[in-house]
């Protein structure tokens, strides 16, 4: 790698201020050979997705130079940056759901002709497709693709469009563990084929197993760079916090076992019966429409002091469940009791009232409202409470004084409660909706891949904060797609598999291994 | 975030590019005038002095610029979450249909308390029309953009029904009118001008809006149903009530436009009550996007414009709804501008 050549990629002291001073990027040197694989990694809030956005022409810089193969380039729109041979595959995949594979790229190629050749751009595609191992079929329509399908279709796009430079903006998000397995397996055919790959992560054991050369971005500006053969785990973590700001004890995350709360290692016979399940589904079904799967006859009970897991891959049933339990989706069967009253047909604000609180995935479009300020969107979580005068004024100081509560249990830190929360990374944003939801004093909360897109120490945070919400008697339903999060958090655990229950056990009893083949519909794991 | 390359001041910016818009819109309602052999230069000045250059021009102006403000106030308020009501007109109709109803049949109230009735009826009868189309949007069956607009087509035939009807003037010497209505049910004017009592109903309503927006607990959640929907259902918010009770407050204020016209300019009920107020007001709100301040700017404009077509038909011998013309290209240059910031 250490080519004579210069390198495919330079950036020199590229530096980007967002309105209200903060610096997303500050200085930031940063060099890409051909043939590397390149792993940017960092905090919420690091400067990474602001960082590839700017080489692709996305976001102006307001300072440095970018060099492709060592001539100055100009880069001042996405146009610009393809021209040059820089493609990016966005975290939110933009693609047209009704066109085919082959259309969907057709649409991206430089050198389409006016009359579509069909045959010869599928046959384009399928080669390109089996050099990577990206198993791209082009007829197939686009809407009936996973994420990660579709996401070999964007670098099967880029590859033939031209693009000698691939940047990807937290490609493993939303993945299951053998999708990521396999798009690090095709990172390293580009490898060999003298492409430049770089991806955003925050998943380090990603990193160590899949990049050469790892960046680290802390706070807008560059931390460290380092070969892969020189890095440890503990190494890049301390350079993602600051060795003084993120000590040794607290890594690597190792939450609370379930011992260690008060009262030991409870099972579930020992609660008493006095105190009603926080949440109980009885035969909840719930109509498909408008959704991938429904709910079939869903059975599921959740008691205070009590986390319950629930597994699965993504679009099994798990959205649905959470709207049918905040009364987003009305049942088309069955029961459901929130507290021990029959909350079938509550409104989303009754439940609310009754302490649901949700926790989303993505924060900025399910929870948040982007052109509202932080205080503003803590507010929105109970208008009723910070009501006065009957709703005249809003009690603003309580709002705050709610927010700054939460924050200093979450252990962290957002910008000023002015600041509009559109313009806060993902992290921030999550974690003042973490900060809002929780300040409820929740008796049910709802949590959907509640660290997903979290850095690590936000993610701990979070997962703490789950912890004592169930100490403090919550109960928790988490959803989560990271087994190992749900082995360590959750008290007992459910898998859902095409909107049904497929098998349920407490970890420990229940094994990895057979959750894995429950989530995937593998026979073998039905005895568990 | 795609980078809108930091503006000095967004505000300023918007500002100049709104007044080049309606810069183009005349000019290309200039070129009308120099194709019908007319000297545009000379009319648009004639337009300006007649209705700025003396005191009773402007007050005629203001007279104009009065349900002006209030339908732009029906466009904006259900526009703050993105209901498109081009209903205006329709809601006007009732609103005026209302409030003549009310003063014919409770002639007998005092002076003091027969505008107050009427200008209840007209919000109401207006905020009514546009909650059925509320109703509609909400539970997901027609989109109110469609209901909207045909209901304008009945309201006006309602009151062509009234006033050819049951309601005729006994003495109108077949003139498609109500009687003239008892002086109780006139609201005050301004000295010997024809400014009413109407200007401070709009004025109010505007502030009070903005208040309500900036201040309020519901202010607050209709703030978050327009800036995202999914999380403000998330979060509890009843969204098809604010849609059903927006969709009211701006048919009100549409009402109350027709009301004030029926009551303070009009003296009885015509068919010939509006000459478009409901559809200028949507100009003006998407001019104005939905900003206080704008609405009266624009609405002030468009008073000029309104007026204009009056003069150009005495001193320029043209059919008076040439102006019609201007409106439209400036409506057309408008949503343009809207168009192109998707």
């Amino acid at each position: 790698m250490a080519a004579p050549s210069p390198p495919l990629l330079a950036l020199r002291g590229v530096t980007k201020a967002f309105p209200g001073g903060v610096r997303a990027n500050d200085r930031v040197d940063l060099d890409v050979h051909a043939g590397e694989v390149h792993a940017l990694v960092g905090e919420n809030g690091a400067g990474k997705s602001t960082l590839v956005k700017i080489v692709y022409g996305f976001v102006r810089p307001d300072a440095g130079q970018i060099h492709v193969e060592g001539r100055p380039a100009m880069i001042a729109s996405p146009r610009d940056a393809r021209r040059l041979g820089i493609g990016l595959v966005f975290q939110e995949l933009v693609q047209v759901a009704a066109f085919t594979v082959a259309e969907n790229i057709a649409m991206f190629l430089p050198d389409l002709p006016a009359v579509l050749d069909r045959r010869a751009i599928a046959r384009r595609i399928e080669a390109t497709s089996a050099a990577y191992g990206l198993d791209v079929d082009p007829a197939a329509p686009v809407w009936q693709l996973s994420v990660g399908e579709r996401q070999r279709v964007e670098i099967v796009k880029l590859l033939l469009g031209g693009a000698r430079i691939l940047l990807f903006d937290e490609p493993t998000r939303g993945l299951a563990p053998h999708e990521v397995d396999s798009l690090l397996r095709s990172f390293g055919g580009l490898r060999r084929d003298g492409y430049a790959v770089v991806f955003i992560t925050h998943r380090l054991t990603e990193v160590l197993a899949g990049a050469d050369r790892i960046t680290v971005m802390r706070g807008g500006v560059v931390a460290g760079s380092v070969l892969r053969a020189a890095a440890t785990e503990a190494a890049l973590v301390s350079m993602m916090f600051g060795t003084t700001e993120w000590g040794a004890p607290t890594w690597p995350p190792t939450p609370p076992r379930r011992s260690d709360r008060p009262g030991g290692a409870v099972t579930v016979l020992d609660h008493r019966p006095a105190a009603p399940p926080v949440l109980e589904l009885r035969g909840v079904t719930a109509r498909p429409d408008g959704y991938l799967t429904g709910l079939d006859a869903i059975d599921l009970v959740v008691r205070p002091h009590e986390i319950v897991g629930v597994a699965g891959v993504a679009g099994n049933g798990q959205r649905e469940l959470g709207d049918v339990i905040l009364g987003l989706e009305p049942c088309a069967a069955g029961v459901k009791y929130l507290g021990g009253e029959d909350a079938t047909r509550w409104p989303v604000s009754r439940a609310r009232a009754g302490g649901v609180v949700f926790i989303p995935e993505d924060a900025l479009g399910m929870a948040a409202v982007g052109d509202l300020t932080i205080l503003e969107n803590v507010a929105l979580g109970d208008t009723r409470k910070y009501a006065r005068h009957g709703g005249l004024t809003l009690d603003w100081a309580a709002a705050q004084a709610d927010l700054d509560r939460s924050l200093g249990r979450l252990d962290v830190t957002v910008p000023s409660p002015a600041t509009r929360i559109g313009t806060l990374s993902g992290g921030n944003v999550q974690r003042v909706i973490l900060a809002r939801e929780l300040a409820r004093e929740p008796r049910l909360i709802v949590a959907f891949y509640p660290t997903r897109g979290l850095d690590v120490r936000s993610a701990v945070a979070a997962r703490r904060l789950m912890l004592a919400a169930r100490d403090a008697g919550a109960g928790v339903l988490l959803i989560s797609e990271d087994l190992g999060e749900l082995f360590a958090l959750a008290d007992r655990l459910v898998v859902l598999f095409r909107g049904r229950i497929a098998g349920e056990g407490r970890p420990g009893v229940i094994t990895m291994a057979q959750v894995g083949h429950l989530m995937t519909g593998t026979a073998a794991a039905a005895r568990a | 975030m795609p980078d809108t390359v930091a503006l000095r001041h967004p505000r300023a910016e918007a500002l100049a590019r709104l007044l080049g818009l309606v810069a183009f819109a005349l000019a290309v309602f200039a070129a009308v005038l120099l194709v019908f052999g007319k000297d545009p230069l000379r009319a648009y000045l004639d337009v300006l002095a007649a209705t700025l250059g003396s005191a009773y021009g402007l007050s005629e102006t203001i007279v104009k610029m009065i349900p002006l403000v209030l339908t732009a106030l029906a466009v904006a308020i259900p526009g703050r979450i993105w209901l498109i009501n081009v209903g205006g007109e329709g809601q006007l109709f009732i609103g005026a249909l209302a409030a003549t109803g009310a003063a014919l049949h409770l002639a007998f109230l005092p002076g003091w308390l027969l505008p107050v009735v009427m200008a209840a009826a007209g919000v109401l009868g207006g905020g009514l029309w546009a909650a059925a189309s509320g109703v509609l949007h909400a539970r997901g069956w027609v989109s109110e953009t469609i209901s909207t607009l045909l209901l304008n087509y009945v309201a006006v035939l309602l009151v062509n029904f009234a006033v050819f009807g049951p309601w005729r003037d006994p003495e109108g010497v077949n003139y498609p009118q109500t009687a003239e209505l008892v002086p109780a049910a006139i609201l005050p004017a301004l000295g010997t001008t024809r400014v009413h009592l109407g200007l401070v109903f709009a004025l109010a309503a505007l502030v009070l809006w903005a208040l309500v927006m900036r201040r309020t607990r519901w202010g607050l959640e209709v703030r978050a149903i327009g800036g995202n929907a999914e999380a403000a259902r998330r979060a509890g918010i009843p969204i098809g009530r604010y849609v059903v009770a927006l969709m009211f407050l701006g048919g009100g204020m549409a009402g109350l436009a027709g009301m004030a016209e029926v009551s303070a300019i009009q003296g009885r009920l015509r068919p010939s009550l509006s000459p478009g107020y409901g559809y200028s007001g949507f100009l003006i709100a998407w001019m104005a996007r939905g900003h206080p301040v704008g609405i009266v700017a624009a609405a002030f404009g468009l008073a000029v414009i309104t007026a204009g077509g009056d003069i150009l038909q005495m001193t320029q011998a043209l059919p008076g709804s040439v102006v019609n013309i201007l409106m439209a290209v400036m409506l057309f240059v408008v949503l343009g501008r809207e168009g192109a910031r998707r």
